[in-house]
């Protein structure tokens, strides 16, 4: 480089680069300040503790990991298939006008925000399941809502790859007589895989870090759950109902609850690196 | 487009660059938000130079920001404690607040101990008082919430010894969340409960200890669980803060009061 | 039997994705339908242009409108040029350098808002000491949208075909001129996208912007001033305020009409890429 601009422009977008890193150990460095006051007193029993009231003093945070885990694990168990299946159809089975029309409208489900999801289940779905089995607000309500934001997610992603398959290799798949399933195993068998890796770990993240919804339709008891119907609370769901007016050291437990939620979220992209597949997130929402 | 860039930040500089009028904050308790965002609407169309903004966050939110300077007026949906002896407190509103069941539930009326029994999880079924074989739902407010607070102060409970199948922030959350459940039971501001009822929505209102829950019995204070709604500052609060106080327990604001299902305070 | 077993997962097949579509489909309808009828009594035109009034149970959402597109565009204006130059140093890089950066990336696009949300009144409320305020909300919104935004751009950048590189490579442009003329205009379709996103994102955010950006209905006049995004207003409207339901979902409706225009911008922008 002989230029001074070109070399301003390099150091520049580093330094750019660098500043976006430093971002997340910026925000992992408030929430530990935040959370130093309960740490240095409560320590592991922060994690193990199933009881939470400020009040008198109790802050254990293990219902609300077991909530959070429990609505995350639900949305996805019944999002995956779903998901799976819309992105089979829009990137896959259809085609034409009528992909493009199932396509719009899972964007259009993708952008509905979560404060209108959530309003919708508490007025039409925990009714619902309160008449199955009180009181409605329950693990169930909320895996039901969550899955419903996750979905298009999902969706998206494996439409997305599905597409990117080019097509004189269905072609030969047609010519050679193979059915549907073949077709697809045979072909987009890997893609289909990593899509739905990649999907599932978008969403898993997601779901963890979901508020308002949650909040509204899970009973936000802080009790670990005993089964579908019992009421949930999440990390995020504690944060939100009590951290407006929680002082001192409720407050230095609400950031503990941060600090574990942004772990977790960290343990699944772990794990999906582990395993050996790379979130190929540019095709999320192409 | 480097030019187009360029105005776009003058525009925006300029924005930021206006002239700030004289600023009021308010904070505190979002039960009593509503009605002061509506009354320092009108206070400041009599005074177009200020600018008043009202926050949320709770009330012991508002008794924070009073306290450390970040507001220059609390809000509580309470009557200050005893160690808020140092805030001075003006009564705007009051509040009551009673039980709420769903509309199907055959239910005439508690009284105090019955409440106390179905909220400690004593009383676990319906069963005992309206025959139905079915288990109580009890929706409670969040730890912390004033609204708690003087439920537990008026029946003589702690915090952890309420067993609640549901926990809620809001108060239209608690409305909602029990017209959802017909084997609800959660308590909540009578006078939004009163709005949502001629509204349609799938709540009844509780009588207790043989006192029927209507806003006409908050105002002759026949009604015992209310709450005055309360503005608190600290120190000397300067004239334009005095202004706005006295405006606001005024009965020139009083159809705002009852527009948001509160009840003038006695004058 | 082969055969069978096989044409018995071809149909499974077809049955999992119809079942699925019409899951889907039959869940947004009722919701889509639930929240038309709900909002009707406050539908209108009016919404756009007039002040909430009334505790937001009537009158219109001009401020709010005006608060949500200043917390956008602030948070916009400072994600957008950050990013892209670190999209550009990273689309360069092959280091391990450049997979720390993407990874530490990755982690904060999972954190939850509501963290980042605390952070930015913790940050930018309290520290910077901008309390509550559109700014406040703007650049906690930049921060959540700033992965976005890179990744998008990098994929962007990439896409830029390799024979103009060369070719500004043989003629010895500087880099400036080779992303100026060339780079980023192949990226545009990209940051168009992750442009949309942002948004959708901004106008999807309750918790966290009810921490940083304020509460207050009223008009802001500056960046210093506080306000309501949609979603939060919703929430307050629906939850904080009695009778306010069909006002809620009124509010809800036109959220949804703006991602729909800017779903539409979207396609717009790529076609107008795309056919260049």
């Amino acid at each position: 480089m002989r230029r001074w601009p070109d070399r301003l422009l390099v150091l520049s977008t580093r330094g750019a680069a660098v500043a976006a890193a430093s971002v997340l150990a910026l925000v992992l460095g408030i929430v530990l300040v935040g959370a130093m006051p309960a740490l240095a007193r409560g320590g592991a029993g922060f994690l193990t503790g199933a009881n939470w009231s400020p009040t008198t003093g109790s802050f254990g945070a293990w219902a609300m990991i077991a909530g959070s885990l429990a609505t995350a694990g639900l949305a996805l168990a019944i999002a995956l298939p779903i998901g799976f299946g819309c992105g089979l159809a829009s990137g896959w089975i259809l085609t034409g006008a009528a992909a493009s029309s199932l396509r719009a409208l899972i964007m259009v489900l993708a952008g509905i925000p979560s404060v209108v999801l959530g309003l919708w289940g508490l007025t039409t779905l925990v009714p619902l399941i309160a008449r199955w089995h009180a009181p409605g607000t329950s693990l169930l309500a909320a895996g039901l809502v969550l899955a419903l934001m996750l979905v298009p997610t999902i969706a998206l992603i494996v439409d997305a790859t599905l597409r990117t398959v080019p097509a004189e290799q269905r072609v030969a798949a047609a010519a050679l007589a193979l059915g549907r399933w073949s077709t697809l195993r045979a072909i987009a068998g890997r893609a289909c895989r990593d899509s739905l890796a990649t999907g599932g770990v978008l969403a898993v993240a997601r779901a963890l870090g979901e508020t308002m919804a949650v909040l509204l339709v899970a009973g936000n008891v802080a009790a670990l759950p005993d089964g579908l119907f019992s009421p949930v609370r999440t990390l995020t769901g504690a944060m939100a109902l009590e951290m407006a007016y929680a002082t001192g050291e409720h407050r230095a437990a609400l950031f503990v609850l941060a600090g574990i939620a942004v772990a977790l979220v960290a343990l699944v992209l772990v794990l999906l690196r582990a395993s050996g597949l790379r979130p190929a997130l540019g095709a999320a929402h192409a | 487009m480097l030019l187009r860039l360029r105005l776009v930040v003058i525009l925006l500089a300029g924005i930021g660059a206006m002239p700030a009028a004289e600023r009021l904050t308010i904070s505190g308790s979002s039960t009593v938000q509503p009605l002061v965002a509506e009354i320092a609407r009108r206070f400041e169309e009599r005074h177009p130079e200020l600018r008043i903004d009202v926050q949320g966050g709770g009330s012991s939110r508002g008794v924070v920001d009073v306290r450390s300077g970040r507001a220059h007026i609390g809000m509580l949906s309470r009557a200050p404690t005893a160690e808020e002896r140092d805030l001075k407190g003006t009564i705007i509103a009051r509040d009551g607040i009673a039980c709420i069941v769903h509309r199907n539930n055959p239910l005439t009326g508690l009284t105090s101990v019955e409440v106390a029994d179905l909220f400690t999880g004593r009383t676990a079924s319906w069963q005992a008082l309206t025959g139905i074989d079915r288990s109580v739902v009890i929706v409670s407010k969040a730890e912390g919430r004033a609204t708690l607070e003087l439920f537990l102060a008026h029946f003589r409970l702690k915090a952890d010894q309420i067993r609640a199948q549901v926990v809620i922030g809001d108060n239209a959350q608690g409305i909602k969340t029990v017209a959802a459940n017909p084997d609800g039971i959660g308590y909540v501001s009578i006078g939004a409960a009163e709005t949502d009822i001629a509204a349609g929505v799938a709540i009844r209102l509780v009588p207790l200890d043989g006192v029927t829950p209507t806003s006409a019995a908050v105002a002759d204070a026949t009604w015992p669980l209310a709450r005055p709604l309360t503005l608190v500052t600290t120190g000397s609060p300067s004239a334009t803060v005095q202004a706005f106080l006295t405006y606001a327990a005024s009965s020139a604001v009083d159809d705002l009061i009852i527009d948001l299902a509160f009840v003038p305070p006695p004058r | 039997m082969r055969k069978l077993d096989l044409m018995l997962r071809d149909q499974a097949l077809l049955g999992v994705a119809l079942v699925s579509t019409l899951a889907l489909i039959g869940a947004s309808t009722w919701l889509v339908i639930d929240l038309l009828v709900t909002a009707w009594p406050r539908l209108g035109w009016h919404l756009l242009w007039q002040a909430p009034a009334r505790a937001g149970r009537a009158g219109g959402l001009s401020s709010i409108l005006v608060a949500t597109g200043a917390i956008v565009a602030i948070g916009l204006l400072l994600a957008a040029p950050l990013g892209i130059a670190a999209a550009v140093a990273l689309s360069e890089a092959r280091s391990r350098w450049a997979d720390v950066v993407r990874t530490s990336l990755d982690l904060l696009a999972g954190a939850p808002s509501i963290v980042l949300g605390l952070v930015g009144l913790l940050l930018f409320g309290d520290l910077l000491g901008l309390g509550y305020s559109l700014a406040t909300g703007g650049l906690t919104l930049a921060l959540m949208v700033l992965p976005l935004v890179i990744r998008f751009a990098e994929v962007g950048i990439r896409s830029a075909p390799a024979e103009q590189r060369a070719a500004a490579a043989a003629l010895a442009l500087s880099r400036w001129t080779t992303l100026r003329r060339i780079v980023l205009p192949a990226a545009l379709p990209s940051l168009a996208a992750a442009i949309t996103l942002s948004i959708g994102r901004a106008l999807a955010e309750t918790a966290a912007l009810v921490f940083t950006a304020g509460g207050s209905d009223r008009m802001p006049t500056s960046w210093a001033d506080p306000g309501r995004t949609l979603a939060v207003h919703i929430y307050d409207v629906a939850l904080n305020v009695a009778g306010g339901d069909a006002s809620a979902a009124a509010a809800a409706v036109v959220l949804l009409a703006i991602l729909l225009v800017v779903q539409v911008a979207l396609i717009v922008c790529l076609r107008c890429g795309r056919s260049r």
